[in-house]
């Protein structure tokens, strides 16, 4: 992976001094909140609705034993002992104090980590496939990209006050794991007939109030062109995105107005005046960066085999093992999602156990999925059991990755100052009344995705069913969506109809998962189904 | 009756104007209907309090309760993490937020 | 006279020549006339339209009404890629933790509504021991130092 050489570590300590710098006027009183806002946002740290939260980026989701350590120590020194792994592949702490938010950015810099840019109208922490690197689809890997584009949009001179916020994400196989076309970019690393690397660039979608899924807009980007194609696509978005309205500031709406057409004709225009400003990196740079994510040393002529004769460990491998790259080896995945609990949360005990088996199974290697779980992502398959056993032992090993059980769930009213209802709840409520009626395994992949308001971070626009929590006169109200997804058969859920009360909407869901197990056919999926017979037989079976 | 809230600007605790100080306990609040601007105003400026504002409450068995769910979430901690809240010890405490 | 002081004294600059007091005219007056050398570009104005009126220009000021509205920095950087030499000048609502990265996008002058406190400004323009994207000032990028001697694309 990825390691800081001293021009990097530099930026990294500079921003850690620049924190404190602006953290010490803050409380001499020599910046106002409004001013000191954007300043600490950039920087991770929110005022939420019990504390300060702090959003620590975990770039491209990669981290090795020694960053996991070190955030289950700043969980146990500066929190409460826990942290939440986020939608976009980072790590969050609720409760911060603003005082000690200077020695944990200084933590995290000795194990080159920071929380720049992970929130603020800038672009934010770059995200891509967790499985990257191991993924058995892959046209490369994707990581590299990520990390050239994280160096050119770190304290980008330019953008760091666009009209809003600015996600990107980087896959690089046909299988799309990192919700790209829901992204402010998303960009896919693709060959060409004449074999020749590129990005195809997609720009305009996310979620939010007004989902929209991005518009390919330049299908192939040659590489050593990509940096200044983004810089061209944000010149236009930052000079005309909209400033008037912050509900209608994405770039999203610019595209969508615009018409993707005329904002690619404006960004076309734009690449090709910066073609000749020196804004993009010497090859050489890009192939300095791939040196760091070369294969681990894959050991050759492993066994396939494996002793399934414990039924537990064998639905687990089948639940939560993807196949890998190198024969003998899988990419195994960590519920964070055991049945009843919080969506993400983790304890410092486990993150320090998770660090711990990344170094003894994985090559020293985690991966945070967008869907709040953790990949090793290079197991041996001898070493399964033995890793199984250790998960197993620490409520680590739930066998749920993509069930009905593991739900994405956005922190919502228990946490957020902008939510309005709970989401978490919700959540245990749903695995818990799964469990309970052994529907789980029937059901198969279903990605239930709850979000506690309209922003949408649960991503309840891309759930096969997804949940938003609203507010009705004080009380809270969930409405049911059907039919979303992030991947490469993208598609924003629909409302249902009217919305529920929380016993109520746990009842809506198993209603919807009962209409799909009585109308599939062989081998669809409940997304399938949906697709093929509609709203219709959903609507009657829920409000009928 | 009004109550007049906001954060500790160095801890980020959540905290409720008293009278003539900030309680973190949202039961020390008393009523500011017509004067939370000044106060406001004054503490901000002082630092004694970060991003104040008031909200709407009643009396509830003689103790003030905010009117809103987000207001009393955030008077008593995260309903899922009952160990976090100010009162993690008080069974009852489920039916005083929701 | 005192007009004139309170218009002022805020005003820093990083250039070596004459202030220049010309008036600054609104874009649309600038383009409409042949004499005016200060123009004032607004966040919705179009930076583009001055590129054929460089040579005239002595003193382009780009004003920022919030903080928060980041047009500003493009405008800046448009007007200094089309080979605008004169002062390019911040006025309104400049923060002094914002001062290095308008620097980088060609400002090299600034008249903040509130006047910035100058041990700030210094310690806020030496921040950057590196950078690393190239832009309109003369910093080398850290890919740059990377790949000393490395032709680039």
């Amino acid at each position: 992976m990825y390691r800081y050489d001293q021009y990097d570590q530099a930026m990294v300590d500079a921003r850690v001094e620049e924190f404190r710098d602006q953290t010490r006027r803050r409380l001499e009183g020599r910046l106002t909140e409004d001013q000191f806002k954007p300043l600490r946002l950039m920087n991770g740290l929110y005022l939420q609705l019990h504390a300060y939260m702090l959003r620590v980026a975990i770039p491209y989701g990669t981290l090795d034993s020694r960053q996991m350590h070190m955030l289950a120590d700043i969980a146990d020194k500066y929190d409460r002992g826990y942290g939440h792994f986020t939608t976009r592949q980072n790590i969050q702490y609720n409760w911060i104090k603003l005082e000690d938010a200077g020695d944990i950015l200084a933590d995290l810099a000795s194990v080159e980590m920071h929380a720049i840019q992970t929130s603020g109208n800038c672009i934010r922490n770059i995200s891509s496939d967790h499985f990257a690197g191991a993924a058995a689809d892959e046209v490369v890997d994707p990581r590299p990209y990520a990390e050239l584009l994280r160096q050119w949009s770190s304290f980008h001179p330019e953008f760091s006050y666009l009209p809003r916020k600015f996600k990107i994400a980087v896959i690089a196989s046909d299988t799309d794991r990192a919700a790209m076309r829901l992204h402010d970019i998303g960009i896919q690393i693709v060959r060409n007939e004449a074999d020749e690397l590129g990005a195809a660039f997609y720009v305009g979608g996310g979620m939010g109030r007004t989902p929209m899924i991005a518009p390919c807009i330049n299908a192939f980007v040659p590489l050593d062109r990509m940096v200044t194609y983004a810089e061209a696509a944000l010149r236009v978005y930052n000079r005309h995105g909209r400033r008037d309205n912050k509900y209608k500031a994405r770039i999203k709406i610019l595209v969508h107005e615009l018409g993707a057409e005329e904002y690619t004709r404006q960004v076309e225009e734009e690449f090709a005046h910066l073609l000749g400003q020196g804004v993009e990196p010497p090859f050489a740079e890009l192939e300095r960066i791939r040196g760091y994510f070369e294969d681990p040393l894959f050991e050759d002529g492993l066994s396939a085999e494996l002793d399934r004769s414990d039924p537990d460990f064998a639905l687990w491998v089948d639940r939560n093992t993807i196949a890998h790259k190198a024969p003998g080896y899988v990419s195994a995945v960590i519920s964070l999602k055991p049945v009843g609990g919080i969506p993400g949360d983790a304890t410092a005990e486990q993150m320090h156990l998770m660090a711990d088996l990344a170094r003894d199974y994985s090559f020293d290697e985690l991966r945070v999925m967008h869907t709040q779980n953790i990949v090793l992502p290079h197991v041996r398959k001898a070493d399964l059991h033995a890793l199984w056993t250790a998960l197993e032992a620490a409520g680590l090993g739930s066998p749920n990755l993509d069930t009905i059980e593991d739900i994405i769930a956005c922190p919502g009213l228990d946490y957020c100052s902008l939510a309005n209802a709970r989401s978490i709840p919700v959540a245990q409520k749903i695995s818990e009344r799964f469990a309970a009626n052994g529907k789980t395994e029937a059901l198969g992949q279903l990605k239930l995705k709850i979000s506690g308001c309209i922003n949408a971070c649960g991503h309840h626009h891309a759930g096969h069913i997804g949940i938003l929590g609203v507010d009705k006169k004080g009380v809270e109200n969930y409405q049911l969506l059907l039919g979303g997804s992030e991947a490469e058969d993208v598609s924003l859920a629909k409302i249902t109809g009217p919305g529920f009360d929380e016993a109520g909407i746990v009842d809506a869901v198993e209603t919807a998962a009962d209409v799909y197990l009585r109308e599939r056919q062989d081998g669809e999926r409940f997304l399938d189904t949906y697709r093929r017979i509609g709203m219709t037989p959903f609507k009657e079976a829920l409000y009928g | 009756m009004r109550l007049l809230t906001g954060n500790d600007l160095r801890t980020g605790a959540v905290t409720w104007w008293t009278g003539n100080d900030w309680s973190l306990h949202v039961e020390d609040a008393v009523d500011v209907t017509g004067t939370e601007d000044e106060i406001a105003r004054r503490e901000e400026a002082a630092r004694r309090v970060n991003a104040p504002y008031a909200i709407d409450a009643s009396l509830h068995q003689g103790r003030p309760r905010p009117s809103h769910i987000k207001d009393r979430v955030r008077a008593l901690g995260p309903t899922v993490r009952p160990d976090l809240t100010l009162k993690p010890a008080d069974p009852d405490i489920g039916s005083w937020v929701i | 006279m005192a007009d004139f002081v309170s218009d002022t004294d805020t005003l820093i600059r990083f250039r070596d020549d004459e202030q220049v007091d010309d008036a600054a005219v609104t874009v649309d007056s600038f383009l409409d006339q042949q004499d005016a050398s200060a123009v004032r570009v607004e966040p919705g104005d179009d930076a583009r339209a001055l590129i054929p009126h460089l040579g005239r220009l002595s003193l382009v000021e780009v004003n920022f009404p919030a903080f928060g509205d980041g047009r500003g920095y493009s405008s800046a950087r448009i007007l200094r890629e089309a080979g605008y030499e004169g002062e390019l000048r911040a006025v309104g609502d400049v923060l002094v933790d914002q001062v290095a990265y308008m620097r980088r996008c060609g400002f090299d002058a600034f008249e903040p509504d509130a006047a910035l406190d100058e041990g700030d400004l210094e310690t806020a323009l030496n921040r950057w021991p590196e950078v690393y994207q190239p832009a309109a000032d003369a910093r080398q990028p850290i890919w740059a130092k990377r790949h000393e001697g490395v032709r680039h694309a």
